[in-house]
Protein backbone atom coordinates (compact mmCIF):
# COMPACT_ATOMS: atom_id res chain seq x y z
CA UNK A 1 0.00 0.00 0.00
CA UNK A 2 1.00 4.05 -0.43
CA UNK A 3 2.15 5.94 2.29
CA UNK A 4 0.40 8.94 0.79
CA UNK A 5 -2.30 10.06 3.11
CA UNK A 6 -5.22 11.10 2.08
CA UNK A 7 -6.77 14.31 3.55
CA UNK A 8 -10.35 14.45 4.31
CA UNK A 9 -11.22 17.07 1.72
CA UNK A 10 -15.07 17.46 0.84
CA UNK A 11 -15.36 19.11 -2.56
CA UNK A 12 -18.93 20.22 -1.94
CA UNK A 13 -21.12 21.41 0.92
CA UNK A 14 -23.85 19.69 -0.11
CA UNK A 15 -21.81 16.72 0.83
CA UNK A 16 -22.31 17.15 4.70
CA UNK A 17 -25.70 18.58 4.72
CA UNK A 18 -27.76 17.33 7.90
CA UNK A 19 -30.26 15.15 7.08
CA UNK A 20 -33.61 16.61 7.46
CA UNK A 21 -32.12 19.80 5.43
CA UNK A 22 -30.78 17.18 2.72
CA UNK A 23 -34.26 15.31 2.67
CA UNK A 24 -36.28 18.92 2.31
CA UNK A 25 -33.71 19.68 -0.85
CA UNK A 26 -34.41 15.99 -2.23
CA UNK A 27 -37.99 16.59 -1.84
CA UNK A 28 -38.11 20.29 -3.85
CA UNK A 29 -36.07 18.68 -6.51
CA UNK A 30 -38.44 15.50 -6.71
CA UNK A 31 -41.19 17.58 -7.66
CA UNK A 32 -38.83 19.08 -9.92
CA UNK A 33 -37.68 16.10 -11.58
CA UNK A 34 -41.50 15.19 -11.76
CA UNK A 35 -42.46 18.40 -13.41
CA UNK A 36 -39.30 17.99 -15.97
CA UNK A 37 -40.18 14.42 -16.68
CA UNK A 38 -43.60 15.63 -17.75
CA UNK A 39 -41.84 16.65 -20.62
CA UNK A 40 -41.40 13.54 -21.88
CA UNK A 41 -44.31 11.49 -23.27
CA UNK A 42 -43.17 7.99 -21.91
CA UNK A 43 -43.13 9.89 -18.17
CA UNK A 44 -46.53 12.56 -19.08
CA UNK A 45 -48.64 8.97 -20.30
CA UNK A 46 -47.61 6.96 -17.26
CA UNK A 47 -47.80 9.96 -14.93
CA UNK A 48 -51.78 10.90 -15.74
CA UNK A 49 -52.36 6.83 -15.63
CA UNK A 50 -51.78 7.33 -11.87
CA UNK A 51 -52.10 10.98 -11.25
CA UNK A 52 -49.13 12.22 -10.41
CA UNK A 53 -48.45 15.79 -10.71
CA UNK A 54 -45.56 17.47 -8.89
CA UNK A 55 -47.77 19.07 -6.68
CA UNK A 56 -48.79 15.23 -5.27
CA UNK A 57 -44.82 14.25 -4.03
CA UNK A 58 -45.62 15.18 -0.37
CA UNK A 59 -43.34 13.17 1.17
CA UNK A 60 -39.88 11.52 -0.35
CA UNK A 61 -41.83 8.11 0.26
CA UNK A 62 -44.10 9.38 -2.62
CA UNK A 63 -41.17 8.28 -4.69
CA UNK A 64 -43.08 4.78 -4.94
CA UNK A 65 -46.33 5.91 -6.15
CA UNK A 66 -43.65 7.01 -9.38
CA UNK A 67 -43.75 4.02 -12.22
CA UNK A 68 -40.41 2.72 -13.36
CA UNK A 69 -38.42 2.73 -16.00
CA UNK A 70 -35.99 -0.24 -17.21
CA UNK A 71 -33.63 -0.55 -19.86
CA UNK A 72 -36.14 -2.08 -21.73
CA UNK A 73 -38.15 1.58 -21.79
CA UNK A 74 -34.39 3.18 -22.87
CA UNK A 75 -34.35 0.84 -25.95
CA UNK A 76 -37.76 1.04 -26.80
CA UNK A 77 -37.62 4.60 -27.07
CA UNK A 78 -34.28 4.75 -29.38
CA UNK A 79 -32.28 6.84 -30.04
CA UNK A 80 -33.49 9.99 -28.40
CA UNK A 81 -36.85 9.62 -27.33
CA UNK A 82 -36.51 9.88 -23.75
CA UNK A 83 -35.20 13.98 -24.27
CA UNK A 84 -37.11 16.75 -21.96
CA UNK A 85 -35.74 19.46 -24.53
CA UNK A 86 -35.12 19.95 -27.57
CA UNK A 87 -32.12 19.13 -29.68
CA UNK A 88 -31.01 22.17 -29.86
CA UNK A 89 -30.14 22.14 -26.05
CA UNK A 90 -27.79 19.10 -25.89
CA UNK A 91 -24.12 19.54 -24.89
CA UNK A 92 -23.40 15.97 -25.46
CA UNK A 93 -24.68 12.28 -26.38
CA UNK A 94 -23.20 9.40 -25.19
CA UNK A 95 -24.35 5.60 -25.56
CA UNK A 96 -23.96 2.48 -22.88
CA UNK A 97 -22.61 -0.94 -25.05
CA UNK A 98 -25.63 -2.98 -26.07
CA UNK A 99 -24.95 -6.50 -25.61
CA UNK A 100 -26.98 -7.09 -27.45
CA UNK A 101 -27.54 -5.04 -30.56
CA UNK A 102 -27.88 -1.01 -30.83
CA UNK A 103 -26.25 0.78 -27.95
CA UNK A 104 -28.82 3.02 -25.78
CA UNK A 105 -28.33 6.77 -25.70
CA UNK A 106 -28.59 8.75 -22.85
CA UNK A 107 -28.12 12.97 -23.26
CA UNK A 108 -26.59 16.00 -21.61
CA UNK A 109 -27.55 19.77 -21.62
CA UNK A 110 -24.39 21.96 -20.77
CA UNK A 111 -25.56 21.82 -16.78
CA UNK A 112 -25.94 18.25 -17.19
CA UNK A 113 -22.30 18.69 -18.09
CA UNK A 114 -21.59 20.92 -15.42
CA UNK A 115 -22.99 18.94 -12.80
CA UNK A 116 -21.54 15.67 -14.13
CA UNK A 117 -17.83 17.15 -13.64
CA UNK A 118 -18.86 18.20 -10.35
CA UNK A 119 -20.29 14.63 -8.74
CA UNK A 120 -16.81 12.97 -10.21
CA UNK A 121 -15.00 16.32 -8.91
CA UNK A 122 -16.66 14.97 -5.39
CA UNK A 123 -15.57 11.52 -5.35
CA UNK A 124 -12.12 12.29 -6.95
CA UNK A 125 -11.35 14.84 -3.71
CA UNK A 126 -12.87 12.32 -1.65
CA UNK A 127 -9.87 9.53 -2.94
CA UNK A 128 -7.58 11.84 -2.38
CA UNK A 129 -7.07 13.50 -5.92
CA UNK A 130 -5.34 17.41 -5.50
CA UNK A 131 -4.70 19.94 -8.03
CA UNK A 132 -1.78 19.41 -9.37
CA UNK A 133 -1.79 15.59 -9.80
CA UNK A 134 -1.49 14.45 -12.99
CA UNK A 135 -4.28 12.13 -13.65
CA UNK A 136 -3.65 8.83 -16.14
CA UNK A 137 -6.61 8.01 -17.90
CA UNK A 138 -7.05 4.43 -19.73
CA UNK A 139 -10.46 3.96 -20.10
CA UNK A 140 -11.93 4.45 -23.47
CA UNK A 141 -12.93 7.43 -24.36
CA UNK A 142 -15.79 7.42 -26.97
CA UNK A 143 -19.35 6.38 -26.32
CA UNK A 144 -18.81 5.14 -23.26
CA UNK A 145 -19.53 7.75 -20.33
CA UNK A 146 -16.09 6.55 -18.11
CA UNK A 147 -13.62 7.85 -20.15
CA UNK A 148 -14.90 11.70 -20.84
CA UNK A 149 -16.79 11.65 -17.35
CA UNK A 150 -13.36 11.38 -15.45
CA UNK A 151 -11.90 13.32 -17.60
CA UNK A 152 -13.82 16.47 -17.04
CA UNK A 153 -14.09 16.06 -13.53
CA UNK A 154 -10.22 15.63 -12.74
CA UNK A 155 -10.04 18.88 -14.78
CA UNK A 156 -12.67 20.23 -12.52
CA UNK A 157 -10.43 19.33 -9.31
CA UNK A 158 -7.60 21.64 -11.08
CA UNK A 159 -5.97 18.16 -11.44
CA UNK A 160 -4.39 17.55 -14.71
CA UNK A 161 -5.44 15.04 -17.45
CA UNK A 162 -3.29 12.30 -19.39
CA UNK A 163 -5.98 10.83 -21.75
CA UNK A 164 -4.53 8.09 -22.66
CA UNK A 165 -7.79 6.10 -23.32
CA UNK A 166 -7.41 2.30 -23.29
CA UNK A 167 -5.35 -0.37 -24.89
CA UNK A 168 -1.94 -1.24 -25.52
CA UNK A 169 -0.54 -1.99 -22.18
CA UNK A 170 3.42 -1.63 -22.87
CA UNK A 171 2.62 2.11 -24.23
CA UNK A 172 0.37 3.01 -21.00
CA UNK A 173 3.39 1.77 -19.45
CA UNK A 174 5.88 4.05 -20.93
CA UNK A 175 3.69 6.89 -20.10
CA UNK A 176 3.33 6.06 -16.22
CA UNK A 177 6.62 5.53 -16.35
CA UNK A 178 7.83 8.72 -18.33
CA UNK A 179 5.19 10.75 -17.71
CA UNK A 180 5.04 10.23 -13.90
CA UNK A 181 1.26 10.19 -13.30
CA UNK A 182 -0.06 10.22 -9.39
CA UNK A 183 -3.36 8.83 -9.94
CA UNK A 184 -4.86 5.98 -12.45
CA UNK A 185 -8.11 5.46 -13.80
CA UNK A 186 -9.11 2.84 -15.41
CA UNK A 187 -11.10 -0.51 -14.38
CA UNK A 188 -9.40 -2.45 -11.62
CA UNK A 189 -8.47 -5.27 -14.04
CA UNK A 190 -7.03 -3.57 -16.38
CA UNK A 191 -4.65 -2.14 -13.68
CA UNK A 192 -3.91 -5.53 -12.22
CA UNK A 193 -2.78 -5.90 -16.35
CA UNK A 194 -0.41 -3.01 -15.94
CA UNK A 195 1.02 -4.94 -12.49
CA UNK A 196 1.44 -7.98 -14.37
CA UNK A 197 2.94 -7.49 -17.76
CA UNK A 198 5.46 -4.63 -15.58
CA UNK A 199 6.19 -7.79 -13.73
CA UNK A 200 6.82 -9.84 -16.95
CA UNK A 201 9.44 -7.24 -18.17
CA UNK A 202 11.23 -7.99 -14.71
CA UNK A 203 9.67 -4.27 -13.52
CA UNK A 204 8.53 -3.39 -10.27
CA UNK A 205 5.29 -1.66 -10.51
CA UNK A 206 5.80 -0.09 -6.96
CA UNK A 207 8.13 1.73 -8.62
CA UNK A 208 5.85 4.12 -10.63
CA UNK A 209 4.81 7.49 -8.76
CA UNK A 210 1.19 6.45 -8.73
CA UNK A 211 -0.58 7.30 -5.35
CA UNK A 212 -4.02 6.57 -6.02
CA UNK A 213 -6.64 5.16 -8.30
CA UNK A 214 -10.32 5.34 -8.98
CA UNK A 215 -11.83 2.37 -10.43
CA UNK A 216 -15.03 1.49 -11.93
CA UNK A 217 -16.89 0.21 -14.80
CA UNK A 218 -16.88 -3.46 -13.55
CA UNK A 219 -17.67 -4.92 -10.02
CA UNK A 220 -14.80 -5.73 -7.95
CA UNK A 221 -13.78 -7.78 -4.92
CA UNK A 222 -11.84 -6.59 -1.37
CA UNK A 223 -9.50 -9.42 -1.94
CA UNK A 224 -8.66 -7.18 -5.59
CA UNK A 225 -8.18 -3.89 -3.94
CA UNK A 226 -5.57 -5.53 -1.58
CA UNK A 227 -3.71 -7.14 -4.51
CA UNK A 228 -3.53 -4.41 -6.77
CA UNK A 229 -2.33 -1.83 -3.62
CA UNK A 230 -0.04 -4.15 -2.69
CA UNK A 231 1.16 -4.68 -6.56
CA UNK A 232 1.34 -0.86 -7.54
CA UNK A 233 2.18 0.48 -4.64
CA UNK A 234 -1.46 2.45 -4.09
CA UNK A 235 -4.40 3.38 -2.42
CA UNK A 236 -7.71 2.13 -4.54
CA UNK A 237 -10.99 3.51 -4.73
CA UNK A 238 -13.73 2.64 -5.68
CA UNK A 239 -17.17 4.83 -7.53
CA UNK A 240 -20.52 3.47 -8.98
CA UNK A 241 -22.51 5.05 -11.77
CA UNK A 242 -23.95 3.87 -15.07
CA UNK A 243 -24.79 5.77 -18.19
CA UNK A 244 -28.20 6.21 -17.83
CA UNK A 245 -28.71 8.13 -14.35
CA UNK A 246 -25.81 9.70 -15.95
CA UNK A 247 -22.39 7.93 -15.73
CA UNK A 248 -19.42 7.71 -12.87
CA UNK A 249 -20.61 10.25 -10.08
CA UNK A 250 -23.80 8.69 -8.75
CA UNK A 251 -21.65 7.31 -5.71
CA UNK A 252 -17.92 7.63 -4.33
CA UNK A 253 -15.20 5.72 -1.24
CA UNK A 254 -14.31 8.59 0.78
CA UNK A 255 -11.12 8.07 3.40
CA UNK A 256 -12.71 5.84 5.43
CA UNK A 257 -13.39 3.28 2.25
CA UNK A 258 -16.41 1.34 4.41
CA UNK A 259 -18.80 1.76 0.96
CA UNK A 260 -19.53 4.67 -1.51
CA UNK A 261 -21.72 7.31 -0.88
CA UNK A 262 -24.62 8.64 -2.61
CA UNK A 263 -24.77 11.85 -4.17
CA UNK A 264 -27.57 12.28 -2.88
CA UNK A 265 -28.84 15.88 -3.29
CA UNK A 266 -28.83 14.42 -6.82
CA UNK A 267 -29.56 11.04 -6.70
CA UNK A 268 -32.84 9.42 -4.98
CA UNK A 269 -31.84 5.79 -4.05
CA UNK A 270 -33.92 2.99 -3.31
CA UNK A 271 -33.04 -0.80 -2.67
CA UNK A 272 -35.50 -3.08 -3.40
CA UNK A 273 -36.55 -6.80 -3.53
CA UNK A 274 -36.09 -6.90 -6.72
CA UNK A 275 -39.01 -9.96 -7.03
CA UNK A 276 -41.63 -7.54 -4.85
CA UNK A 277 -40.35 -4.37 -5.38
CA UNK A 278 -40.87 -3.84 -1.81
CA UNK A 279 -37.78 -2.35 0.36
CA UNK A 280 -35.57 -3.77 1.85
CA UNK A 281 -33.88 -3.21 5.37
CA UNK A 282 -30.53 -1.77 5.45
CA UNK A 283 -28.19 -3.87 5.00
CA UNK A 284 -30.07 -5.86 3.12
CA UNK A 285 -29.22 -6.68 -1.05
CA UNK A 286 -31.35 -5.36 -3.00
CA UNK A 287 -31.89 -3.78 -6.25
CA UNK A 288 -30.81 -0.46 -6.59
CA UNK A 289 -33.63 2.14 -8.15
CA UNK A 290 -32.23 5.36 -8.59
CA UNK A 291 -34.19 8.84 -9.72
CA UNK A 292 -32.13 11.61 -10.99
CA UNK A 293 -33.40 14.70 -8.90
CA UNK A 294 -31.29 17.49 -11.44
CA UNK A 295 -30.85 15.83 -14.77
CA UNK A 296 -32.34 18.01 -17.40
CA UNK A 297 -32.03 16.12 -21.03
CA UNK A 298 -33.06 13.14 -20.14
CA UNK A 299 -34.77 12.61 -17.06
CA UNK A 300 -34.85 8.95 -15.33
CA UNK A 301 -37.38 8.52 -12.77
CA UNK A 302 -36.68 4.81 -10.59
CA UNK A 303 -34.83 3.63 -12.82
CA UNK A 304 -33.76 -0.35 -12.20
CA UNK A 305 -30.06 -0.26 -12.04
CA UNK A 306 -30.52 -4.11 -12.22
CA UNK A 307 -27.33 -3.79 -9.44
CA UNK A 308 -27.52 -5.57 -6.51
CA UNK A 309 -26.17 -4.07 -3.66
CA UNK A 310 -26.96 -2.83 0.55
CA UNK A 311 -27.27 0.28 1.95
CA UNK A 312 -25.74 1.69 5.18
CA UNK A 313 -26.99 4.93 7.10
CA UNK A 314 -24.90 4.57 9.78
CA UNK A 315 -22.79 8.19 10.46
CA UNK A 316 -19.40 8.31 8.14
CA UNK A 317 -16.51 9.70 10.14
CA UNK A 318 -15.93 11.84 6.95
CA UNK A 319 -18.72 13.80 7.61
CA UNK A 320 -20.63 13.12 4.41
CA UNK A 321 -24.00 12.29 5.22
CA UNK A 322 -24.94 10.91 2.26
CA UNK A 323 -26.01 6.97 2.65
CA UNK A 324 -23.61 4.44 1.58
CA UNK A 325 -23.70 1.42 -0.72
CA UNK A 326 -21.59 -1.78 -0.62
CA UNK A 327 -20.25 -2.73 -3.51
CA UNK A 328 -21.91 -3.78 -6.63
CA UNK A 329 -22.16 -7.87 -5.58
CA UNK A 330 -24.27 -8.81 -8.81
CA UNK A 331 -26.95 -8.38 -11.41
CA UNK A 332 -30.64 -8.73 -11.03
CA UNK A 333 -30.45 -10.38 -14.45
CA UNK A 334 -28.72 -13.35 -13.13
CA UNK A 335 -31.49 -13.45 -10.24
CA UNK A 336 -33.70 -16.62 -10.33
CA UNK A 337 -37.00 -16.51 -8.39
CA UNK A 338 -37.59 -20.07 -7.62
CA UNK A 339 -40.98 -21.22 -5.75
CA UNK A 340 -41.10 -17.02 -4.67
CA UNK A 341 -37.68 -17.36 -3.45
CA UNK A 342 -34.50 -15.37 -4.87
CA UNK A 343 -31.77 -17.39 -6.00
CA UNK A 344 -28.35 -16.55 -7.33
CA UNK A 345 -26.53 -18.70 -9.68
CA UNK A 346 -23.24 -17.15 -7.52
CA UNK A 347 -25.24 -19.30 -4.59
CA UNK A 348 -25.41 -22.42 -6.30
CA UNK A 349 -21.28 -22.04 -7.29
CA UNK A 350 -20.86 -20.86 -3.61
CA UNK A 351 -22.20 -24.48 -2.60
CA UNK A 352 -20.83 -26.40 -5.10
CA UNK A 353 -17.29 -24.87 -3.53
CA UNK A 354 -18.24 -26.08 -0.12
CA UNK A 355 -18.84 -29.69 -1.42
CA UNK A 356 -15.84 -30.27 -3.64
CA UNK A 357 -13.03 -27.69 -2.67
CA UNK A 358 -12.70 -26.16 -6.30
CA UNK A 359 -14.47 -24.34 -8.57
CA UNK A 360 -16.76 -26.60 -10.54
CA UNK A 361 -18.66 -26.05 -13.44
CA UNK A 362 -22.78 -26.05 -13.21
CA UNK A 363 -25.71 -25.54 -15.52
CA UNK A 364 -28.86 -24.93 -13.73
CA UNK A 365 -31.84 -25.50 -15.23
CA UNK A 366 -35.56 -23.88 -14.04
CA UNK A 367 -38.35 -25.80 -15.47
CA UNK A 368 -42.24 -25.43 -14.25
CA UNK A 369 -43.88 -28.56 -15.58
CA UNK A 370 -47.13 -28.16 -13.61
CA UNK A 371 -47.51 -25.45 -11.23
CA UNK A 372 -44.47 -25.56 -9.27
CA UNK A 373 -41.25 -24.32 -10.32
CA UNK A 374 -38.44 -27.07 -10.32
CA UNK A 375 -34.66 -26.20 -10.20
CA UNK A 376 -32.13 -28.77 -11.29
CA UNK A 377 -28.45 -28.10 -11.28
CA UNK A 378 -26.45 -30.56 -13.92
CA UNK A 379 -22.73 -30.85 -11.91
CA UNK A 380 -20.07 -32.61 -13.53
CA UNK A 381 -18.59 -35.90 -12.09
CA UNK A 382 -15.05 -35.22 -10.99
CA UNK A 383 -13.40 -38.75 -11.32
CA UNK A 384 -11.88 -38.56 -8.26
CA UNK A 385 -15.03 -38.50 -6.30
CA UNK A 386 -16.52 -41.27 -8.56
CA UNK A 387 -16.94 -44.66 -7.09
CA UNK A 388 -18.08 -47.90 -8.19
CA UNK A 389 -20.43 -48.07 -5.31
CA UNK A 390 -23.90 -47.12 -5.62
CA UNK A 391 -24.20 -45.64 -1.53
CA UNK A 392 -21.16 -43.29 -2.31
CA UNK A 393 -22.41 -41.39 -5.66
CA UNK A 394 -25.66 -41.00 -3.99
CA UNK A 395 -23.81 -39.43 -1.07
CA UNK A 396 -22.29 -37.40 -3.35
CA UNK A 397 -25.50 -36.21 -4.88
CA UNK A 398 -26.68 -36.12 -1.81
CA UNK A 399 -24.16 -33.54 -0.59
CA UNK A 400 -24.55 -31.40 -2.89
CA UNK A 401 -28.16 -31.34 -3.04
CA UNK A 402 -28.10 -30.02 1.05
CA UNK A 403 -25.26 -27.47 0.30
CA UNK A 404 -27.29 -25.83 -2.31
CA UNK A 405 -30.25 -26.03 0.59
CA UNK A 406 -27.98 -24.69 3.36
CA UNK A 407 -26.53 -21.82 1.07
CA UNK A 408 -29.43 -21.02 -1.58
CA UNK A 409 -32.42 -22.02 0.56
CA UNK A 410 -34.38 -24.15 -2.21
CA UNK A 411 -34.45 -27.72 -3.20
CA UNK A 412 -33.01 -28.49 -6.06
CA UNK A 413 -32.47 -31.64 -8.60
CA UNK A 414 -28.90 -32.83 -8.63
CA UNK A 415 -27.77 -33.96 -12.15
CA UNK A 416 -24.45 -35.17 -12.20
CA UNK A 417 -22.99 -35.51 -15.59
CA UNK A 418 -19.90 -36.43 -17.46
CA UNK A 419 -16.59 -34.24 -17.03
CA UNK A 420 -15.69 -31.46 -19.80
CA UNK A 421 -19.42 -31.51 -21.08
CA UNK A 422 -20.68 -28.29 -19.22
CA UNK A 423 -19.56 -24.73 -20.82
CA UNK A 424 -16.77 -23.12 -19.37
CA UNK A 425 -16.75 -20.02 -17.25
CA UNK A 426 -14.57 -18.28 -19.70
CA UNK A 427 -16.03 -15.05 -21.11
CA UNK A 428 -20.10 -15.05 -20.61
CA UNK A 429 -20.69 -19.08 -19.79
CA UNK A 430 -24.63 -19.82 -20.05
CA UNK A 431 -25.18 -20.73 -16.44
CA UNK A 432 -29.10 -20.81 -16.56
CA UNK A 433 -31.54 -22.30 -18.77
CA UNK A 434 -35.14 -21.09 -17.67
CA UNK A 435 -37.70 -22.56 -19.42
CA UNK A 436 -40.33 -20.97 -17.90
CA UNK A 437 -39.12 -17.73 -19.94
CA UNK A 438 -39.85 -20.07 -23.24
CA UNK A 439 -43.08 -20.92 -22.07
CA UNK A 440 -43.96 -17.52 -21.87
CA UNK A 441 -44.75 -18.35 -17.86
CA UNK A 442 -42.13 -15.67 -16.51
CA UNK B 1 -6.84 -64.44 -6.89
CA UNK B 2 -8.92 -60.89 -7.14
CA UNK B 3 -9.78 -59.58 -10.66
CA UNK B 4 -10.52 -56.20 -11.82
CA UNK B 5 -13.44 -54.81 -12.61
CA UNK B 6 -13.91 -51.84 -14.32
CA UNK B 7 -16.41 -49.13 -13.61
CA UNK B 8 -18.07 -46.49 -15.59
CA UNK B 9 -20.14 -43.52 -14.83
CA UNK B 10 -22.93 -43.07 -16.98
CA UNK B 11 -25.18 -39.98 -17.29
CA UNK B 12 -28.98 -40.02 -17.44
CA UNK B 13 -29.80 -39.61 -20.93
CA UNK B 14 -29.78 -41.46 -23.68
CA UNK B 15 -27.61 -43.23 -25.34
CA UNK B 16 -25.18 -43.20 -22.09
CA UNK B 17 -24.56 -47.42 -22.43
CA UNK B 18 -23.66 -47.74 -25.66
CA UNK B 19 -20.83 -45.29 -25.92
CA UNK B 20 -18.15 -47.64 -23.29
CA UNK B 21 -19.34 -50.50 -25.24
CA UNK B 22 -18.49 -48.98 -28.36
CA UNK B 23 -15.24 -47.73 -27.05
CA UNK B 24 -14.04 -50.67 -25.78
CA UNK B 25 -15.17 -52.76 -29.07
CA UNK B 26 -12.92 -49.78 -30.99
CA UNK B 27 -10.07 -51.32 -28.81
CA UNK B 28 -10.81 -54.95 -29.44
CA UNK B 29 -11.94 -55.78 -26.07
CA UNK B 30 -14.32 -58.54 -25.32
CA UNK B 31 -16.51 -58.04 -22.29
CA UNK B 32 -17.12 -61.11 -20.31
CA UNK B 33 -19.50 -59.58 -18.15
CA UNK B 34 -21.30 -56.87 -17.00
CA UNK B 35 -23.35 -55.67 -14.76
CA UNK B 36 -25.53 -51.89 -14.82
CA UNK B 37 -27.03 -49.84 -11.62
CA UNK B 38 -29.25 -47.18 -11.93
CA UNK B 39 -31.10 -44.57 -10.17
CA UNK B 40 -33.42 -42.06 -11.96
CA UNK B 41 -30.21 -39.38 -11.51
CA UNK B 42 -27.59 -41.28 -13.11
CA UNK B 43 -25.89 -44.86 -13.59
CA UNK B 44 -23.26 -47.35 -12.99
CA UNK B 45 -21.86 -49.56 -15.80
CA UNK B 46 -19.54 -52.56 -14.13
CA UNK B 47 -17.41 -54.66 -16.36
CA UNK B 48 -15.09 -57.51 -16.11
CA UNK B 49 -12.73 -57.60 -19.26
CA UNK B 50 -9.41 -59.80 -19.32
CA UNK B 51 -7.72 -56.33 -20.71
CA UNK B 52 -8.65 -54.30 -18.43
CA UNK B 53 -5.73 -51.74 -18.10
CA UNK B 54 -5.98 -51.16 -22.03
CA UNK B 55 -9.76 -50.65 -21.53
CA UNK B 56 -9.49 -48.30 -18.84
CA UNK B 57 -6.94 -46.38 -21.08
CA UNK B 58 -9.34 -46.69 -24.10
CA UNK B 59 -11.92 -45.50 -21.68
CA UNK B 60 -10.53 -42.44 -19.92
CA UNK B 61 -8.76 -41.10 -23.41
CA UNK B 62 -12.91 -41.38 -24.27
CA UNK B 63 -13.26 -39.07 -21.54
CA UNK B 64 -15.21 -41.79 -19.40
CA UNK B 65 -15.19 -41.54 -15.73
CA UNK B 66 -13.98 -44.63 -14.92
CA UNK B 67 -12.12 -46.46 -11.88
CA UNK B 68 -10.35 -49.93 -11.84
CA UNK B 69 -12.17 -52.09 -8.47
CA UNK B 70 -11.05 -55.50 -7.25
CA UNK B 71 -14.00 -58.37 -7.08
CA UNK B 72 -13.98 -61.72 -6.39
CA UNK B 73 -15.35 -64.29 -8.64
CA UNK B 74 -16.76 -67.13 -6.93
CA UNK B 75 -18.04 -70.71 -7.89
CA UNK B 76 -21.84 -71.60 -7.16
CA UNK B 77 -23.14 -75.17 -7.31
CA UNK B 78 -25.74 -74.67 -10.03
CA UNK B 79 -28.39 -76.30 -8.14
CA UNK B 80 -31.58 -74.76 -5.66
CA UNK B 81 -29.45 -73.67 -2.80
CA UNK B 82 -26.08 -72.69 -4.62
CA UNK B 83 -26.20 -69.38 -3.74
CA UNK B 84 -27.57 -69.08 -0.58
CA UNK B 85 -25.44 -71.82 1.36
CA UNK B 86 -23.02 -69.11 -0.01
CA UNK B 87 -24.26 -66.20 0.99
CA UNK B 88 -25.39 -67.86 4.51
CA UNK B 89 -21.46 -68.26 4.76
CA UNK B 90 -20.43 -64.57 3.56
CA UNK B 91 -23.22 -63.18 5.94
CA UNK B 92 -21.93 -65.92 8.85
CA UNK B 93 -18.03 -64.29 8.54
CA UNK B 94 -19.54 -60.85 9.25
CA UNK B 95 -18.21 -59.72 5.65
CA UNK B 96 -20.04 -57.02 4.31
CA UNK B 97 -21.35 -57.60 0.25
CA UNK B 98 -21.76 -54.30 -1.13
CA UNK B 99 -23.08 -55.93 -4.89
CA UNK B 100 -22.95 -58.82 -6.74
CA UNK B 101 -24.01 -60.26 -10.21
CA UNK B 102 -23.10 -63.01 -12.25
CA UNK B 103 -21.26 -64.78 -15.45
CA UNK B 104 -22.52 -65.69 -18.47
CA UNK B 105 -19.77 -68.33 -18.51
CA UNK B 106 -19.99 -72.02 -16.44
CA UNK B 107 -17.68 -74.03 -15.09
CA UNK B 108 -18.62 -77.55 -15.55
CA UNK B 109 -21.86 -77.83 -13.65
CA UNK B 110 -21.11 -74.85 -11.78
CA UNK B 111 -22.06 -71.20 -12.09
CA UNK B 112 -19.33 -68.28 -11.40
CA UNK B 113 -20.70 -65.11 -9.88
CA UNK B 114 -18.94 -62.06 -8.80
CA UNK B 115 -18.57 -60.29 -5.62
CA UNK B 116 -17.83 -57.04 -4.47
CA UNK B 117 -16.76 -57.26 -1.40
CA UNK B 118 -15.50 -53.79 1.06
CA UNK B 119 -11.96 -55.54 1.95
CA UNK B 120 -11.61 -58.20 -0.83
CA UNK B 121 -8.31 -59.81 0.55
CA UNK B 122 -10.05 -60.71 3.84
CA UNK B 123 -13.00 -62.11 1.73
CA UNK B 124 -10.88 -64.35 -0.17
CA UNK B 125 -9.41 -65.43 3.04
CA UNK B 126 -12.79 -66.38 4.79
CA UNK B 127 -14.15 -67.73 1.77
CA UNK B 128 -11.23 -70.61 0.73
CA UNK B 129 -11.40 -70.73 4.83
CA UNK B 130 -15.08 -71.59 4.54
CA UNK B 131 -14.12 -74.16 1.41
CA UNK B 132 -15.94 -72.15 -0.97
CA UNK B 133 -13.82 -72.01 -4.23
CA UNK B 134 -12.91 -68.64 -5.29
CA UNK B 135 -11.81 -68.38 -9.08
CA UNK B 136 -8.38 -66.80 -9.88
CA UNK B 137 -8.27 -64.25 -13.37
CA UNK B 138 -5.99 -66.96 -15.13
CA UNK B 139 -8.13 -69.60 -15.04
CA UNK B 140 -11.07 -67.88 -15.44
CA UNK B 141 -9.86 -66.05 -18.79
CA UNK B 142 -9.33 -69.66 -19.85
CA UNK B 143 -12.66 -70.73 -19.68
CA UNK B 144 -13.83 -67.08 -21.89
CA UNK B 145 -11.03 -68.38 -24.64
Amino acid sequence: MSDFVIENRIWSPEETLPRDRLEALQLERLREAVRRASQVPFYREAFARTGITPESMRSLDDVRRLPMTTKNDMREHYPLGLLAVGRDKLARIHGSSGTTGKPTFVAYTADDLRLWADLCARFLVAGGLQPGHLVHIAFGYGLFTGGFGLHYGVERVGAAVLPASAGNTPRQIMLLKDLQADALVCTPSYALNIAEVMRGEGEDPRTLNLKVAHFGGEPWTEDMRREIESELGLLAFNNYGLSEVIGPGVSGECAARSGMHFQEDHFLVECLDPATLEPVPDGTQGELVITALTKQAMPVIRYRTRDIASLDRSPCPCGRTGVRMSRVVGRTDDLLIVRGANVFPSQIEEALLRVDGTAPHYLIEVDRPGHLDEVTVHVEMRPQFFSDRMSQIQALHDRIAKAIHAVAGIRVNVNLVDPQTLERSAGKARRVIDHRRDKGLI
Amino acid sequence: MKIKQLSVFLENKPGQLSHPCRVLADAGINIVTLSLADTQQFGILRVIVRQWQEGLDALKAAGCVVNVTDVVAVEVPDRPGGLATILEAIEKAGMNLEYMYAFTIRSGDKAVLVFRFEDPDAAIHRLQTAGIDVVDGVELYKRTD
